[in-house]
């Protein structure tokens, strides 16, 4: 069978199901009591295994196996749970993601993972991985082999109904039915065994439960907790009939044995709710997850489809608009009453679907976010702090484009947050501040832009020092360091080759700085500002667009040439007088509204052939960069238009003061300012 | 057997120039070339080409000729490098040729103002000379980016 149709869609839904992995593995470590979060990893690692084997990565679907294997264990409570036998099955995510990458990448999946395995075999044989004594093997190995009956539990009702059951001369048994490993039809045998059972007694109780059934969510084996008047032999010769059963263990039920076994199980219950009251913020993280649930798998009515198709429909698109433009100019140039009406409904009508493919291509950043959880985790570990990440507005959605880009410079700056922000727990504690620490990632709408803050309550960032490295870097000198305000000096840190970190770390200092993540958030036409308060921590706000690829310009002529600017760095346009120009220090400026402004003469800037006469007056757009304004001296305004943004290739990468380019409705190139780069 | 190569003849200068086939993707008409500030001198600018933003360097300059005004038999030959797609405004270009693969020799020492590392090779078919031009060598970026910083 060719396999290659699906791939995509194994690799989408292989790392949707180890991002579960990841974020309940993490959600399981702070409610260690909660088993139902076992169970829900433990069918995202299922469905994974099966996946992986159908495809024929026998690697992966290997070592999810034996992962699978300690996640059964501990949801059977065989194997307590620790902080390394987190670090162990964390490796094993780790790993399963880097062969999924391996296989979207076009490799085959396969890497090696022996020390993994041999972990996680030890956990499983209930050894620790770590250090091991013959004593706790064979304890461990002892429970193994007395739970391996039934795993489910019973609660009050099912647990009635049994001892009703028994006072009425019913019998109880637990039957464990095993299927062919070939078996094709895994939910009609269910179905078929059910049938059986239900005319020989009643189910009070299957495991995995019956919708899981269903779905043929498990492995090969399967069973149920039936009362009936007939004899064990019966049912089991009854069942055995049914095809493609291969085994029927069929064990009567000990009501008297179960209800000891259970009081101890409540008492354990009891003493979880009492560590559960004490800690107010776990049952509302329980209940979260009880609401989230079920809604899951139910009426999602949504398609999957390929980014490369929606790009082609962001080009088709592009195109369109470009001949809205077009045809907008004509019908001006023509000036037919039906024609301008025509072409406005079409505006109307392109603006409306520009809005919807727009929306199509908007990403939650969720998807960037939801790395950061299991980052932070291994980075406190690593750097032996404790750190508390908060999320907020995972939901707040990006252009895929922007986010395909956002995810390194984030890692960047939440690495840099818990190196040199969070401080240890002792000088934490020294401080009289909590002894963990807190990052804040938070995403939100404001307008046309979208804003991500990191903000920590670590040590905050210290003037003097980053001072003295830049004089001693020679980034600035003694004369400006002193003119320099607060937030000036903070965004010293984000010039090239500066570091202060005392010492080169694992986590930062390894000679990417600061500087590429400014660099990479400013190509994305964002930008980013730092505010600091010493000893109470830092806030990264990071500005960036909605959209990279459809933006409102105000269009420009110097000369014979088109310019656009783009509205967003715009203030105002303006007609000013020359005589109205001031001199000051070789550098022309203008008096607006009580500021001095500079004068920029874009014809001489660009360099622009001369064919026209000048005239008296200038026309002046103003924008500006952050708090900085400037005044660009052009001819004249053509107007405001929306255009789709392109790039102007590789080969031109380095075009000066020029962001990129766009088609104008007469199918000529125009070129895009950056204001940035004009403005120093 | 002898093998034959497929290449794109053009003019300029009165001098013949080839261009392997499979790195043409198109000849075209000139269009309106739309100037970028400061960009290196060879560099017309870039020009519409159906929807994508193509930059246009114009050979002459590049191989250090005197230029001339565009007219009807100046031609745009689109080629593809790696990723790009870049523009080579040429005099004229009309010809699509078979040479035979052993007729094509070592670039020579000198080749008139032409710089002999962007020459991959010549071939002699019977009176006509046809200089191989080595595309990579004559557009990569390193090139460019060497002579923006040299202005």
């Amino acid at each position: 069978m060719d396999m290659n149709q699906y791939i995509e869609v194994f690799i989408e839904e292989s790392k949707e199901h180890l991002q579960t992995c990841s974020e309940q593995l993490l959600v399981l470590e702070k409610n260690p009591e909660d088993l139902s979060i076992v169970n829900e990893i433990f069918r995202s690692a299922h469905t994974l295994k099966g996946m992986s084997a159908t495809m024929g990565y026998e690697d992966l679907a290997n070592l999810t196996h034996k992962m699978e294997n300690v996640l059964d264990a501990i949801r059977n409570s065989q194997i307590a749970l620790s902080p390394e036998l987190f670090d162990v099955i964390f490796l094993a995510v780790d790993d399963l993601e880097a062969m999924v990458m391996s296989i979207a990448e076009g490799g085959d999946g396969k890497r090696n993972v022996k020390d993994v395995v041999h972990q996680l075999e030890m956990i499983e044989k209930g050894e620790s991985p770590f250090s091991s004594t013959i004593a706790e093997i064979a304890a461990a190995s002892a429970i193994l082999e007395k739970k391996e009956m039934f795993a489910g539990e019973y609660d009050e009702f099912e647990w009635t109904v049994l001892q009703q059951s028994k006072d009425q001369g019913f019998n109880s048994f637990e039957i464990s039915i095993g299927l062919r490993e070939d078996c094709l039809l895994k939910a009609a045998r269910v179905f078929m065994v059910f049938d059986v059972l239900e005319k020989s007694g009643e189910v009070i109780k299957s495991h995995p439960p019956v919708e899981l059934l269903e779905e043929e969510q498990f492995d090969r084996q399967f069973m149920v907790t039936m009362v009936t008047t007939e004899s064990g032999e019966e049912i089991k010769k009854k069942i055995m009939k049914v095809t493609e059963v291969v085994q029927v263990v069929v064990n009567a039920l000990d009501l008297e044995s179960m209800l000891h076994a259970a009081n101890s199980n409540e008492d354990k219950v009891t003493e979880i709710l009492k560590q559960e009251s004490n800690n107010a913020l776990l049952p509302t993280d329980n209940d979260d997850k009880k609401k989230q649930a079920p809604v899951k798998p139910a009426s999602n009515k949504t398609i999957r489809v390929n980014i490369e198709r929606l790009d082609i429909l962001m080009n088709l698109f592009e195109e369109l608009v470009i001949d809205r433009g077009r045809l907008d100019q004509i019908s001006r140039d023509l000036d037919n009453q039906e024609l301008h009406e025509t072409v406005e409904r079409m505006s109307r009508i392109t603006s409306d679907l520009q809005t919807i493919v727009l929306n199509m291509r908007m990403v939650p950043v969720e998807t960037v976010f939801n790395r950061f959880p299991k980052m932070v985790r291994q980075l406190a570990r690593d750097l032996n702090k404790k750190v508390n990440l908060e999320i907020n507005g995972a939901k707040t959605e990006l252009d895929r484009t922007v986010i395909d880009e956002i995810g390194d410079p984030l890692v960047h700056l939440i690495r840099n947050a818990m190196d040199h922000g969070i401080e240890t727990t002792e000088e934490r504690l020294a401080k009289g501040k909590n002894e963990e620490g807190k990052i804040l990632l938070k995403a939100y709408h404001s307008g046309n832009h979208v804003f991500i803050e990191i903000e920590d309550d670590g040590a905050g960032i210290n003037k003097d020092r980053v001072l003295n490295k830049a004089l001693s870097n020679g980034i600035l000198t003694k004369e400006t360091a002193a003119t320099l305000t607060d937030k000036q000096i903070y965004e010293l840190i984000f010039a090239s080759g500066f570091s202060t970190a005392e010492t080169i770390s694992d986590v930062s200092g390894r000679g990417v700085g600061l500087d590429v993540v400014k660099n990479t958030i400013e190509s994305l036409g964002g930008s980013v500002t730092i505010d600091s308060k010493e000893n109470e921590g830092s806030i990264f706000l990071i500005q960036l667009p909605l959209t990279l690829s459809i933006i409102s310009v105000m269009l420009v002529a110097i000369q014979n040439e088109k310019y656009a600017i783009p509205l967003s760095s715009i203030i105002e346009t303006a007609i000013i007088k020359k005589a109205d120009i001031m001199n000051a220090h070789n550098q022309q400026v203008i008096d607006y509204r009580g500021k001095v402004l500079p004068l920029l003469f874009l014809k001489d800037i660009f360099e622009v052939p001369i064919s026209q006469e000048e005239e008296e007056s200038l026309s002046v757009v103003i924008v500006r960069k952050g708090d900085k304004l400037a005044g660009l001296v052009v001819d004249s305004f053509i107007g405001q238009l929306e255009i789709v943004l392109k790039s102007l290739g590789n080969y031109l990468t380095s075009a000066f003061a020029i962001s990129g380019a766009t088609i104008l409705g007469d199918g000529q190139v125009a070129l895009i300012i950056d204001c940035n780069t004009l403005i120093h | 057997m002898s093998e034959d190569m497929k290449v794109i003849v053009f003019q300029i200068k009165d001098k013949e120039y080839a261009i392997p086939v499979d790195k043409v993707s198109g000849i075209e008409k000139l269009l309106h070339i739309t100037r970028v500030p400061k960009a290196v001198k060879f560099v017309k600018g870039v020009i519409n080409l159906r929807g994508v933003i193509t930059p246009i360097i114009d050979l002459r300059v590049r191989f250090g000729f005197e230029e001339v005004e565009y007219d009807e038999s100046t031609r745009i030959i689109v080629v593809i490098l790696d990723d790009m797609e870049v523009g080579l405004i040429v005099d004229s270009a009309n010809d699509v040729l078979d040479i035979p693969v052993e007729s094509i020799e070592p670039q020579p020492e000198v080749v008139g103002h032409l710089a002999s590392e962007y020459i991959s090779g010549v071939a002699k078919i019977e009176k006509r000379l046809l200089v191989l031009i080595n595309l990579e060598k004559a557009l990569i970026l390193e090139m460019t980016e060497k002579m923006l910083r040299e202005g």
